[in-house]
């Protein structure tokens, strides 16, 4: 579990705290989306699960361990991976293996053993055909997906992606957020999905929505985006599936603006025509 | 008259070199003035390399691009005075803030113009309103701002220079639903008030639909269809094995006429949505014929 309690952060005196106060809990095997606009401390808050950042007040626990803990800190990083926005500023080596390979080998891993966690690290993102390629030969989603292997090879239980699709193409994103589901379906890994586009975080067991350096709503897809005015309300946006629902609903017609997957929308909206 | 012509134009990136890649094939093109235009395509389908050559940044291998119906390479003066007309907006262009000022960063490309200081002055003005920056702020530094409020000045300081023709290469990547919104409604009111073309580069299908006029959509190099935004709609499930990210509205009109219903699924936006959904309810009158 990773565990923070009345979080208190300031990047500097005279600015507003850019977390103040956050309550969170992210319990194992869990995948959740933290959603909130720009400048509202989701991004301030991931860096606290791994201990790039510390806490000024309250306190951040993984596992049990305190982030403050400088003697855990090795054990707190290797279960807990972070993957940035930026391809390009995350890959550190000149052919993807040796990539995906690199925190590895700074832990002083067993060669043989290394070999066997990096194929099987690059398997499960679809990276193994390109292992042999440089990584400025690849496309923007192929980057973060071989960013996504070096973090797995570790072998980490959680892990924790700022953006990670925000710059790339549509089949990029759907192709990295694919990775990131079958890690937490059939890996059982926890997944903390840090994201601005409303269809991925559809796809998640829980979203957490941040407004001003708190979370200010927390429960299923359904739960949220069927609040629509709410959501709007934080500068956020629902799936276009809600919307029409909701939309539908001004001009008197009852829909629920819980059918956010295609296929119910659909469904509902048959049963509109037909009923 | 078309603003902007692109006639056979051809680009191979390391022409002659194992590594040969042919990033625009044969591309022919008029774009009217005046209109919203929305690009989609792949990465790698040529997007960027297009864009490029409008204003000048990459010289065609072959063929040629015309302004205002002349050659940007050979009956211009010189190809400052083509960049002063296609102004390009590239991708974060947040990163190439540099003056002390927030005003003096939008000047900067109205005084390399050669305008005098009140016409700088008003151009600055002009530019800050239309993105949202109250003139009091002017004076701050651009680096005190938020990520979408810098890419906003980065905007301003190429809509002070007014070019005929304004090109932005994916002005929302990265930002909030909100900032998304304000910067698109920024350049379609900038669009509407001085008539000028826009061209917009984007990835997602929503923000086109939403925005676009017409909407050119290119695969490997090549232009694969150019038209009215609702006349791409109707091909909405070739755009989408193409891998092209339809917005969700449409993917549920179409999964509605797999259902077997017979309702026009070249629906892009909500409020046209609405209009189809009604439309069909009111001609099948409800549920008595099911």
């Amino acid at each position: 579990m990773i565990k923070a309690t009345n979080l208190l952060f300031g990047y500097s005196e005279e600015r507003e705290k850019a977390l103040n106060g956050v309550n969170f809990t992210a319990e194992k095997g869990e995948f959740i989306a933290v959603l909130g606009s720009n400048g509202c401390g989701k991004s301030t808050l991931a860096k606290h699960f791994n201990a790039i950042l510390l806490p000024e007040e309250g306190t951040v626990e993984v596992e049990g361990m305190l982030t403050t803990q400088d003697d855990r800190l090795f054990d707190i990083r290797q279960k807990v991976g972070m993957v940035f926005q930026n391809p390009d500023n995350q890959i550190v080596a000149t052919i993807v293996e040796e990539d995906v390979a690199f925190a590895l080998e700074n832990m002083g891993v067993e060669p043989s053993e290394i070999r066997r966690r990096i194929d099987e690290a690059m398997e499960k993102t679809g990276v193994y055909k390109f292992k042999d390629k440089a990584p400025h030969h690849l496309s923007g989603g192929q980057k973060q997906r071989v960013a996504i292997a070096g973090i797995i090879a570790m072998r980490p239980d959680y892990i924790v992606l700022d953006e990670p699709t925000a710059m790339l193409d549509p089949e990029g994103r759907r192709k990295v957020l694919k990775t990131i589901k079958s890690l937490n379906k059939e890996y059982g890994i926890t997944v903390i999905l840090i994201t601005h586009y409303m269809d991925e975080a559809a796809q998640a067991d829980r979203i957490v929505v941040m407004s001003k350096g708190k979370v200010v709503k927390e429960g299923t897809p359904k739960e949220i985006f069927s609040q629509v005015e709410l959501v709007k309300s934080l500068s956020l946006d629902v799936p276009q599936t809600s919307e029409i629902a909701y939309e539908l609903g001004k001009l008197g017609h009852n829909l629920s603006t819980e059918a956010i997957s295609i296929d119910e929308c659909a469904q509902q909206l048959y049963n509109f025509l037909k009923g | 008259m078309s603003v902007i012509k692109i006639e056979n134009l051809s680009y191979t990136y390391n022409e002659g070199l194992p590594g040969a890649t042919k990033a625009l094939d044969n591309i022919n093109l008029e774009i009217e003035e005046g209109t919203f235009v929305g690009v989609i395509g792949h990465t790698g389908c040529g997007k960027s390399t297009l864009i490029s050559h409008l204003n000048g940044l990459t010289k065609p291998q072959q063929g040629a691009i015309y302004l205002n119906g002349k050659n940007i390479w050979t009956e211009y003066p010189s190809i400052r005075d083509v960049r002063f007309n296609v102004g390009l907006v590239f991708q974060y262009p947040e990163y190439q803030l540099f003056e002390e000022s927030i005003y003096k960063d939008i000047a900067f490309g109205p005084k390399n113009m050669g305008l005098d200081d009140e016409e700088v002055d008003r151009r600055v003005k002009m530019a800050a309103k239309f993105v949202g920056i109250p003139e009091y702020a002017l004076e701050g530094s651009p680096f005190d701002l938020s990520g979408g409020q810098k890419r906003r000045v980065a905007i301003a300081g190429i809509i002070a220079m007014q070019p005929k023709v304004l090109v932005l290469d994916e002005p929302c990547a990265g930002l909030d639903p909100e900032g998304r919104e304000q910067i698109l409604s920024q350049v379609k009111n900038y669009h509407k008030e001085t008539g000028s073309t826009v061209i917009l580069v984007s990835h997602s299908m929503e923000d086109i639909a939403n925005y676009a006029d017409k909407v050119l959509v290119m695969e490997q190099g090549k232009v694969y269809n150019y038209a009215d935004t609702e006349e791409i709609f109707q091909d909405a499930e070739n755009l989408s094995k193409m891998g092209l990210g339809i917005p969700d509205i449409t993917k549920v009109f179409l999964k509605l006429k797999e259902m077997g219903l017979d309702i026009d699924t070249d629906v892009y936006t909500i409020p046209y949505a609405i209009k189809t959904l009604l439309k069909y309810k009111e001609k099948n009158g409800g549920g008595h014929n099911a």
